[in-house]
């Protein structure tokens, strides 16, 4: 058998490997890299910077595929030589190998452009897995970080630190954003959206040199001025990694050169990747080197007849909420081309075709990128698109959602960061019995990449699956139409911490009165409570902790935990209300007092007065528990659920809640205070609980489902806060328990809940003993109002004179 | 005209926090200021609709929304969306800010032939009891529609 060196171990080279290996066995294969880690996948570190996936998450090969394979696997040894005559190379740890054909795939390195100082200590790139190491740990909260470069890996790093906590701020030499891959209103939208995340953006400007002693201490420009900083990125692009092709005698231009079979100017070495220049062209993108790896595959196992023919330019910006695709031309406005285009400055979309003779030639999506790979498809196929024409912007109109899986041949790579084609997901999907997404990643490792696939893969699972997945994703609001759990997730892994930084990037930068109060109980629930509330975005009974009257007055309701109070606390309620002339004083349904008609401004005297907590009966939150006198008196009672409900009432009050929640607690199944139907209730029996959920008795009627049985009044207790946080944390905002039960259906919840495994019950208590540590009784802001005019009209400080 | 008018200092602009409305009371009359972020707007603090306080809405751009029942009404015209199109616009005050203080400008003629219910401040509204032999049924107060 022949040795093959392959020099690199990333995408490019094994991508090229994997292709080989469906060959007849040809090679004995010796792999050396000069990182330590096995193969990953280099698209997706700056999701590993911005804390969306751990580095193990984006290893594409493990240890086992190269021991599978039989591949002699080197890693950390830097090869230095390579002498084509005797067919060695040398590597940095004094090793010399033979070969019979070698494989470069080196790949590039940072380029840093010419500027004083970039080797001080604080100046960093952004290249491999040991760079997002190094910014990880330099990146805290309220660091000032400097990322020179406004191309792709540069706002991608951005994003990233930002998410970390810095304070970032993009430089950049040219008039805009991306130049390469966009045009300047293209340009000009990306920089809207990424100021809107709070990253600062100075274009046109030059840098000249890194400040500091020893360690980088801020950036100064061309024209003299100065930008402070603790630390400082280099992503200014990348240079070909062409030593060792200048070593081993090849022709180099920008990069090696190869021909249309992969082949260097010595018909033994071949290169593939970053390093090598065909046509006059090098590319620093995926899908091309998979393209490569394959005629090389073909070529150096001796098959004719692949050619490479050079790869359609498209780039993916992986910032989430940044959509930006680019491909083809990027769209002069010169005679012959037709440019196509689309704008709506509130959503921050940015749509422009480039078309010639009727053939699309270049395409620029900001804002709203779900249609690339239609783009991409008429551009690769240089497709006729006379027919299209008046539809080009928007989906096809038949209402086929079918249609762009179908217009796709079964060979197309619908995955390109693992190559993986539409007949083969099919195919698995067919006969593994597959029918979500998570089975297709798993089987498939399609969309495991950088995702842009996902959209394509769900039509197609669609399409091929029979008809399960019925659920259509309810979507917030018009002004940002993404499902809630969609934006959970979003909010979770982009650590968004303000209602209004969602709807900056996320939405129309707006809002309404429906979506936000929703997002700002999105930001209680995600953040435990921990984050700092925009009281603007709440609805007035939670700006001023009481219940909005018709007349503009305010209802006050005392919390009184289980519905037992005391001579002493009716006394005060009962001097309030005469104090304060409050017009009318009620008892509730749910066993406690309202003080109705209460003036605003008399709110934090009436509270103080009390000295009794808020019953939340403003709010969507915890709002009581009622309970029957269960064993203290009653002579049926056979648990006691008054010290119950109290317990319950205790432990969830001052939390927020999707929608309001109500609870009951009874002794015995006689059922006197209704717990049957409440959002939560403790029904108990001789030695043991009922906890039941979903009950109503409302707008709608409905009896409570039984969640499980349990021996102990602990037992019930803790089963029912799993239940709450359950519920807390997957609801969406306004949906009762008993219309969330019904759409995730009990035995689901029960799943999640009761029956989890251990560490997702304790994630769900710690979740919920964070919420609760971090909340208080929302009436103590009398005393110390978040504003000086929160209860107070403002007295005008002028008066009108007459 | 500018004879008639008058300006009024009302408030430091700090105490009308971002994007939420505050109440103030200029001859009887309740006046909601708003902070829309780059300036100021005031309109008369009473729906169209039924009474609602709109100095308690939500604010986005430069809408409320009334808190009793969702009418959406433009800050800088008064105007309100309404299904039925039927709902007269809510009084406007033109604002301007002059060394950190917002200014409300008042037509004098106006101000004196409008003397509306509401022009009792709140506070020393008459209070009606509910006693709990009285069978009077509870009406609302004075309600508009």
């Amino acid at each position: 058998m022949e040795k093959l060196i392959v020099v690199g171990n990333g995408m490019a080279g094994i991508g090229c490997v994997e292709q080989i290996l469906k060959y007849a066995r040809k090679f004995e294969i010796t792999l050396f890299g000069d990182e330590t880690h096995l193969n990953y996948n280099r698209i997706l570190l700056s999701s590993v910077l911005a804390g969306e996936k751990s580095a193990d998450e984006i290893v594409l090969n493990s240890l086992e595929w190269y021991e599978k394979n039989d591949i002699e696997l080197r890693l950390g040894v830097r090869i230095v030589e390579v002498d084509p005559v005797q067919k060695t190379v040398a590597g940095d740890d004094g090793s010399i190998t033979s070969f019979d054909k070698l494989l470069l795939a080196t790949g590039s390195n940072a380029l840093i452009p010419p500027m004083e100082g970039t080797d001080k200590k604080g100046v960093y790139v952004f290249r491999n897995l040991d760079d997002t190491r190094a910014l990880l740990d330099c990146s805290r909260s309220g660091a000032k970080a400097i990322v020179i470069g406004g191309g792709l890996l540069g706002l991608e790093a951005a994003r990233g630190l930002q998410v970390q906590g810095c304070e970032v701020t993009v430089v950049h030499l040219m008039d805009r954003l991306m130049e390469r891959q966009l045009d300047l209103a293209g340009g000009s939208y990306l920089k809207a959206r990424m100021e809107c995340m709070g990253v600062q953006v100075l274009l046109n400007h030059n840098t000249k040199a890194i400040l500091g002693a020893e360690k980088a201490s801020g950036i100064q420009f061309a024209d003299g001025t100065e930008l402070e900083a603790d630390f400082v990125v280099v992503a200014a692009g990348i240079r070909p990694n062409v030593e060792l092709g200048r070593k081993a005698g090849l022709t180099v231009r920008r990069a090696i050169v190869v021909n249309d079979q992969m082949q260097t100017s010595n018909p033994d070495i071949f290169a593939v990747g970053e390093c090598v220049e065909h046509n006059g062209v090098c590319y620093g993108l995926v899908a091309p080197l998979l393209e490569q790896g394959k005629v090389l595959a073909a070529t150096i196992t001796g098959h004719t007849g692949a050619n490479y023919e050079g790869t359609v330019p498209a780039a993916k910006l992986k910032i989430m909420g940044v959509e930006v695709f680019s491909a083809g031309e990027i769209g002069e406005n010169t005679p012959g081309n037709d440019i196509v285009r689309f704008e709506d400055p509130a959503l921050g979309i940015y749509k422009r075709l480039t078309l010639r003779e009727n053939r699309l030639v270049g395409v620029i999506l900001v804002g709203d990128t779900s249609d690339s790979h239609r783009y991409l498809n008429w551009l690769q196929l240089k497709q006729d698109l006379t027919e299209a024409r008046r539809h080009l912007l928007f989906p096809q109109p038949a209402g086929d959602s079918g249609f762009d899986v179908a217009a796709v041949p079964d060979s197309k790579v619908i995955c390109g960061c693992h190559g993986v084609s539409k007949g083969s997901i099919i195919r698995a999907i067919q006969e593994r019995g597959l029918s979500t997404l998570g089975q297709v990643k798993e089987c498939t490792r399609a969309s495991t990449g950088c995702g842009s696939c996902t959209e394509l893969c769900q039509q197609l699972l669609k399409a091929v699956v029979p008809a399960t997945q019925g659920e259509e994703k309810k979507l917030l609001c018009r002004c940002v139409p993404i499902s809630e759990e969609q934006l959970r997730e979003i909010v979770r892994s982009q650590r968004i911490r303000s209602v209004q930084e969602v709807l900056n990037i996320y939405g129309n930068g707006l809002g309404c009165e429906a979506c936000k109060p929703a997002l700002s109980y999105m930001m209680d629930v995600v953040w435990c409570g921990e984050h700092k509330e925009d009281r603007s975005a709440r609805f007035v009974n939670d700006r001023v902790h009481a219940n909005i009257q018709k007349d503009g007055t305010f209802s006050v309701v005392p919390r009184i935990r289980g519905g037992v109070t005391s001579p002493e606390e009716l006394r005060r309620i009962a001097d309030v209300a005469e104090k304060y002339k409050v017009p009318m004083v009620k008892i509730t349904g749910s066993q406690r007092i309202d003080l109705l008609g209460v003036q605003k401004a008399d709110l934090p005297k009436i509270w103080a007065e009390l000295g009794m907590p808020s019953g939340q009966a403003y709010t969507k939150g915890v709002r009581m528990v009622k309970t029957c006198v269960g064993t203290d008196f009653c002579r049926f009672g056979v648990q006691d659920s008054t010290s119950a409900g109290i317990e319950l009432e205790r432990r969830f009050e001052n939390l927020f809640t999707p929608h309001k929640l109500k609870m009951g607690a009874v002794g015995c199944p006689r059922n006197c205070a209704e717990a049957t139907v409440k959002d939560i209730g403790l029904l108990g029996q001789e030695g043991s609980w009922q906890v039941v959920v979903g009950g109503a008795a409302g707008k709608k009627v409905r009896k409570a489902d039984l969640l499980v049985t349990v021996e102990s009044t602990e037992e019930a207790l803790q089963t029912a806060a799993l239940f709450f946080q359950y519920y807390r944390e997957n609801a969406n905002y306004l949906e009762r328990t008993y219309d969330f039960v019904e759409r995730v259906g009990i035995e689901r919840v029960r799943r999640e809940t009761v029956y989890a495994p251990l560490a997702l019950q304790q994630g769900l208590r710690e979740r919920l003993r964070k919420s609760k540590a971090s909340s208080r009784d929302a009436w103590l802001e009398g005393d110390e109002p978040l504003h000086p005019t929160q209860f107070v009209q403002i007295e005008p400080i002028e008066r009108l004179a007459g | 005209m500018s004879q008639d008018s008058v300006w009024i200092r009302i408030a430091a602009c700090e105490n009308i926090p971002l994007l939420e409305g505050r109440v103030t009371v200029v001859r009887g009359r309740q006046i909601a200021i708003f902070n829309v972020g780059d300036r100021f707007l005031a309109v008369e603090n009473r729906c169209p609709h039924r009474g609602g306080p709109l100095a308690e809405g939500i604010v986005f751009g430069t809408t409320v929304v009334c808190p009793l029942h969702a009418r959406k009404i433009d800050l800088q015209t008064g105007t309100v969306a309404d299904p039925s199109n039927s709902l007269p616009c809510v009084s406007t005050f033109p604002t301007r800010v002059v060394d950190g203080i917002v200014e409300l400008q008042f037509c004098l003629n106006e101000l004196e032939k409008q003397p509306l219910p509401d022009d009792v401040a709140p506070r020393d509204r008459p209070i009606r009891w509910v006693q709990r032999k009285s069978s009077a049924p509870i009406s609302a107060p004075s309600e508009v529609l």
